[in-house]
């Protein structure tokens, strides 16, 4: 156990290093001089040598990535050229707005594609299988943002259910901003349904198939007890997996979502920072988005062992 | 043999009637991409100020957009943007990715596969769109830029799926009897291994080509590709957005489009992936 851990986290590790360097270079990347990309088209000769000073843009390109790096594992991303505001803390300030609608969306996710995803596995080959299969494509297929838009049309502009865009702080009046995310978060939690739906129908008619389960029956046991204490968690570890693989879908889809519904989150932010040519923002966002998806994946496979004892103890001999 | 292979492989599609339906929608897309000049003959970009925001008529059955354009022709067109970026990024990412797996899947272990490994990690962990975004951020919009940032977004995964498939291969049998009979890397890897797998790269091809069709509407959407006045969904979808309460069709016929065309290409590469499965024989 502790071996695969170490194994994992070291991998982790690594991964974020090279996710650093790509970062950085990708930001050295961009045409032109990066003091003028960050002082903007108005900056004088003396502004210029001023933030390559600032900057220390005037030392070797090593020596430049191992300072930016030493400051970012310190916690400091630099500051927004737009706002002079420090990219952590507008990140900090964006990032809970996110997660809420991520949040809102995983649980919708959820209720929609465990139930369906049991139920069609239970009655494998059936009109009902057949519709939670077509529904699952029609998700994966769907595009977010006409989805997004095609809610707006019918429940805001034609039916007047929902408001169409706007946040208020859950803080301020909970039900007013519930009713706003709605919609988002179901465009954001339709796709993942969609995957997650495919991965608990599949895993489950494996699990059901299984010599145990087939013991369980023949013990006499109630169909709802084999399926739910034998078949379900064994099940889940596969949909544990896709939902760790899941999380850049979700940030991604989030860069959409917010746009659509106006939502002022960290995926806003990101098209926001793009479109003002905030570099800074930009690769801090970026850095932000990477790190955090390697960190969940990390945890998703520290989980699983608690789930599954097998890999607990079998962990370190998996190839990598 | 090969067109008795391939009449082999269409009797077994036309079991499948969803497959056989979305191979045929494809087909349809495919047709209206090539054949656009010919089938949608008003001027995509012409502007006709006196038909701002009409509705659906005879002589413009999808209706017309804010500056009076002609909605059925620039979803017609819209298709050669969406076909092209779909095809040619993941064409790309096919070109860079699987080399790099085939090299480090046959050298796994190696130093060489250490350092194509740990790229495709870190290279995974930006999310797809984001990287795609970050990529055009820095290349600039166009639809060009798109495409490419797409292809170099896929590309791990092809990385990753080769890889995979050389690891399975390589103790194959054929592949040690070849290899006995003195057969050099360059030559067990393409004589020997990459026929084998060429079937599942297929298939995940037919899965990935949706995926980048939707990410360049996106990034058209989001104003990161496709530039006005050239005709394409995302574009389209994004003037739409605008009017939404005045002219919802000019929302309806493009978003319509991307989801038909995903959906067929889905369906068909589900169809191919029962088709080409081994255990199916």
């Amino acid at each position: 156990m502790l071996d695969f851990l170490v194994r994992r986290v070291a991998i982790s590790v690594v991964t974020l290093l090279v996710i650093s360097l790509i970062v950085f270079t990708g930001v050295r990347m961009i045409p032109g001089d990066p003091a003028r990309v960050m002082g903007g088209t108005d900056a004088d000769a003396a502004g210029l040598a001023e933030i390559r000073q600032k900057y220390g843009l005037d030392a070797p390109i090593p020596v430049q990535y191992l300072r930016w790096l030493g400051l970012a594992m310190r916690g400091d991303l630099g500051e927004s050229i737009r706002t002079r505001e420090s990219v952590v803390w507008t990140v900090a300030r964006k990032l809970p707005i996110t997660m809420e609608l991520a949040g809102l969306s995983l649980l919708i996710a959820l209720a929609i594609a465990i139930p369906a995803g049991v139920f069609s596995a239970v009655r494998r080959n059936t009109v009902w299988d057949f519709l939670v299969n077509a529904a699952s494509l029609c998700g994966l297929s769907v595009p977010s943002f006409w989805l997004g838009l095609m809610l707006i049309l019918l429940l805001s502009v034609r039916l007047h259910w929902l408001p169409a865009s706007g946040f208020v702080p859950p803080w301020e009046d909970l039900g007013a901003n519930l009713r706003r995310m709605l919609m988002p978060a179901f465009v954001l939690g339709a796709g993942l349904a969609a995957v997650l739906m495919r991965q608990t129908r599949n895993s489950m008619i494996e699990i059901l198939s299984a010599d145990y389960i087939r013991t369980a029956w023949s013990k006499g046991l109630a169909g709802r007890a084999v399926i739910f204490r034998h078949a379900f968690r064994n099940g889940l570890i596969p949909v544990v997996t896709i939902l760790g693989l899941q999380t850049g879908a979700l940030m991604g889809g989030a860069v959409v979502t917010e746009q659509i519904f106006v939502v002022p989150g960290f995926g806003r932010l990101i098209v926001e920072s793009v479109f003002t040519r905030d570099y800074p923002l930009v690769q801090g966002v970026v850095l932000i988005t990477a790190s955090t998806y390697v960190l969940v994946n990390l945890l998703v496979d520290l989980s699983y062992s608690l789930l599954n004892p097998r890999i607990r103890i079998g962990g370190g001999t998996g190839g990598g | 043999m090969a067109a008795d292979r391939a009449g082999r492989l269409w009797r077994r599609l036309w079991r499948r009637p969803p497959a056989a339906v979305g191979a045929v929608v494809v087909l349809f897309f495919l047709g209206l991409a090539v054949g656009a000049p010919w089938i949608a003959t008003s001027d995509p970009q012409r502007s006709d100020y006196g038909k701002i925001r009409k509705a659906p008529t005879a002589a413009n059955p999808f209706g017309t957009d804010d500056l009076g354009r002609d909605n059925f022709s620039r979803v017609v067109w819209g298709t050669r943007i969406s076909m092209q970026a779909g095809v040619f990024s993941i064409l790309l990412a096919i070109a860079i990715g699987v080399p790099a797996g085939l090299v480090a899947g046959y050298r796994s272990g190696g130093l060489v596969d250490q350092l194509i490994m740990r790229l495709t990690d870190a290279w995974l962990a930006f999310p797809f769109l984001i990287l795609a975004i970050g990529l055009v951020t820095i290349m600039g919009a166009s639809l060009t830029n798109a495409t490419v940032a797409i292809g170099l977004a896929a590309t791990p995964t092809y990385i990753r799926l080769t890889r995979g498939l050389v690891l399975s291969t390589r103790e194959e049998d054929y592949v040690q009897a070849a290899r006995a009979l003195g057969a050099g890397g360059p030559r067990t890897i393409l004589r020997h291994i990459l026929p084998n797998i060429v079937s599942a790269l297929l298939v995940q091809a037919t899965v990935s080509i949706p995926g980048a069709i939707i990410a360049e509407a996106i990034l058209s959407f989001l104003g990161l590709g496709v530039q006005p006045p050239t005709p394409s969904w995302g574009t389209m979808l994004n003037t739409a957005q605008q009017f939404l309460e005045t002219a919802p069709w000019m929302a309806w016929w493009p978003g319509l489009a991307i989801f038909s065309l995903t959906l067929s290409f889905n369906l068909a590469g589900d169809g191919l992936r029962d088709l080409l499965d081994p255990r199916d024989y």
